[in-house]
């Protein structure tokens, strides 16, 4: 059965479209990725799907409700991660807990049995009495995750949710995201780290300017580019400028200081353009590599941006 | 829709606001601080006249307790997402702006009632009709905190929000006859004054305070109107600025 099924979905701000006609249907338990730059209308899709803006085209079903029809009861089935940390400040975790309990109707007999599960589960017993400000990010975020949690949600859309945290955080965020997915909660996440979505989902979709370009696994997707094999290469030596290399026949060439990266369908033709080049420039190889396109490269090729447009984006998210 | 679910929703609301945004101690200071400032600024003029300006001075300390409040919490809630968080959940929209506004109409009360106290107590003020006093003072916190929701929810930042308050505070403490009996006043701005729910609220706390009972009943309809009106004003604004 679907958790949720999308039908021609649109949303117009007056001339600008900002998401497209786009459709797919997501399983139970399932966890989708929902993947994108800046602008591309994952926020406006989640807005339309959480019952906070109105598809001005289209439909869209959430826990089997009709979003424009009935978000009251939409909103009862769904559990919302926003990008910001958006509990109260001045309130300590408990508190804030209990202030979300209260608002979704959680009796009152049961609120505090609820709020300790959640506190054991996320690890956050110790900072009950803590107010919200006081909180590391990480902790912020898995305070914002129980909070969403409390009304036992059978669908949770969760935007950025490791953005701006640390190393560690961000791995414990993903460990309890994963757990959430095991016990049968359907998950729609956006997120810049295409790796991470690859960890997560069973499924990824990639929007480009308020269309769906690709929907598939994290496996069918990294099949796209499986077949054209990436070659680095580290030197020493003066560093080479991409019209140095203008030589070397390949589908795409990345400099970065003295690191080269080849996408190439001939790795050996490619290798002896790049030595000649290396010993015209002076330059001394260091260590040659041949690896495995990953679901970044995927998402490249895919969508048309560059490496440096998703840098910047994910500059931009920290 | 339950109305139980939207009155605890209500309740939740008011509760977490007064918590965490009303009753923190600078709030309270600046709310109790206000009015007794105002009331030594004007004992040092007049001594003699300060028990006629005793209502004036109770609803202007009513009116910018809760305009500001109002506006500043909603607007701020607005700009972290925390505003969106009450959103989300299945409650309706104009169950989270009535909660929002109770929040000020509580702050309101509890200013007008301190202001109430140091009038009655210090400066031989007298209230001569506690009940009808009571409802005008709640009728007057919960117009002027609707007041302060409709800017809020007009604006983007806390300062706009500031700025948009005095244009409707300001003019409101000299038309409203606080200082100036309405009589006295040239007949275009008695009109103007007519339009302001501060105007109602100054003449109905006097009458309350004289042993006069001019007007008291329709002064309390038409604040009872213009609560009804704000908060209207308040929800639709917000639903309409969501949309676009």
């Amino acid at each position: 059965m679907n958790a949720i099924e999308v039908t021609e979905l649109s949303k117009q701000w007056g001339q600008t479209k900002a998401v497209n006609g786009i459709s797919f249907n997501i399983e139970e338990g399932e966890v989708f990725g929902f993947l994108g730059p800046n602008g591309a209308g994952k926020t406006t899709t989640i807005k339309m799907l959480v019952g906070l803006a109105k598809p001005t085209g289209g439909t869209a079903k959430v826990a089997g409700y009709d979003v424009v029809e009935k978000p009251r009861m939409v909103k009862k089935h769904i559990g919302v991660v926003p990008e910001q940390s958006n509990l109260y400040d001045e309130l300590t975790v408990y508190e804030n807990l209990r202030f979300v309990s209260k608002l979704y109707h959680i009796p009152s007999t049961k609120i505090d049995q609820r709020i300790n599960e959640l506190l054991e589960t996320f690890k956050l017993k110790e900072y009950t009495a803590r107010r919200f400000r006081k909180l590391s990010k990480g902790l912020k975020r898995r305070t914002v995750l129980a909070a969403a949690l409390l009304h036992e949600p059978e669908i949770v859309f969760m935007d950025e949710p490791t953005s701006g945290l640390d190393v560690l955080s961000a791995r414990r965020l993903r460990d309890l995201i994963s757990g959430l997915a095991d016990s049968g909660v359907t998950i729609f996440l956006t997120t810049h780290y295409i790796e991470e979505a690859g960890q997560l989902c069973d499924r990824i979709a990639l929007l480009v300017r308020g269309d769906i370009v690709e929907l598939d696994t994290p496996e069918a997707l990294r099949s796209h580019v499986q077949d054209t094999p990436i070659i680095e290469i580290s030197y020493n030596g003066e560093e080479l400028t991409p019209d140095d290399l203008q030589t070397i026949k390949a589908t795409d060439i990345k400099v970065n200081r003295n690191k080269l990266s080849i996408r190439t369908e001939n790795i050996d033709r490619a290798l002896s353009e790049f030595i000649k080049i290396a010993e015209e420039k002076g330059a001394k190889i260091q260590d040659v590599q041949t690896v495995k396109p990953g679901l970044e490269d995927a998402f490249i090729q895919l969508t048309g941006l560059s490496l440096d447009h998703m840098e910047r984006e994910k500059e931009g998210k920290r | 829709m339950s109305l139980r679910e939207e009155l605890g929703g209500i309740t939740a609301i008011i509760e977490k606001d007064l918590k965490a945004y009303y009753f923190k101690p600078p709030n309270i200071s600046w709310g109790i601080l206000f009015p007794i400032v105002l009331a030594l600024s004007f004992s040092l003029r007049n001594p003699e006249g300060l028990t006629d300006l005793a209502p004036g001075l109770i609803s202007m300390a009513t009116l910018f307790g809760t305009t500001s409040m109002e506006a500043i919490v909603i607007t701020f809630e607005k700009r972290v997402g925390a505003l969106e968080r009450l959103q989300l959940a299945p409650i309706s929209l104009t169950s989270i702006l009535v909660g929002k506004i109770l929040g000020g109409t509580i702050f309101g009360l509890v200013i007008s009632i301190v202001m109430t106290l140091l009038a009655t107590l210090f400066l031989g003020a007298e209230v001569t009709s506690l009940s009808m006093f009571i409802v005008v003072l709640i009728l007057t916190a919960v117009a002027h905190s609707a007041l302060g929701a409709v800017v809020a929810v007009s604006v983007k930042e806390v300062f706009e929000a500031q700025t948009l308050s005095n244009y409707f505070r300001f003019p409101m403490i000299f038309l409203c006859g606080i200082f100036l009996p309405l009589a006295k006043m040239p007949t275009l701005l008695q009109y103007l004054a007519r339009l302001l729910p501060l105007t109602y609220s100054v003449e109905a706390l006097r009458a309350c305070m004289t042993a006069t009972s001019d007007n008291i009943l329709a002064d309390t309809v038409i604040l009872t109107g213009f609560c009804v009106l704000l908060v209207y004003l308040s929800v639709a604004l917000f639903r309409r600025n969501q949309e676009s």
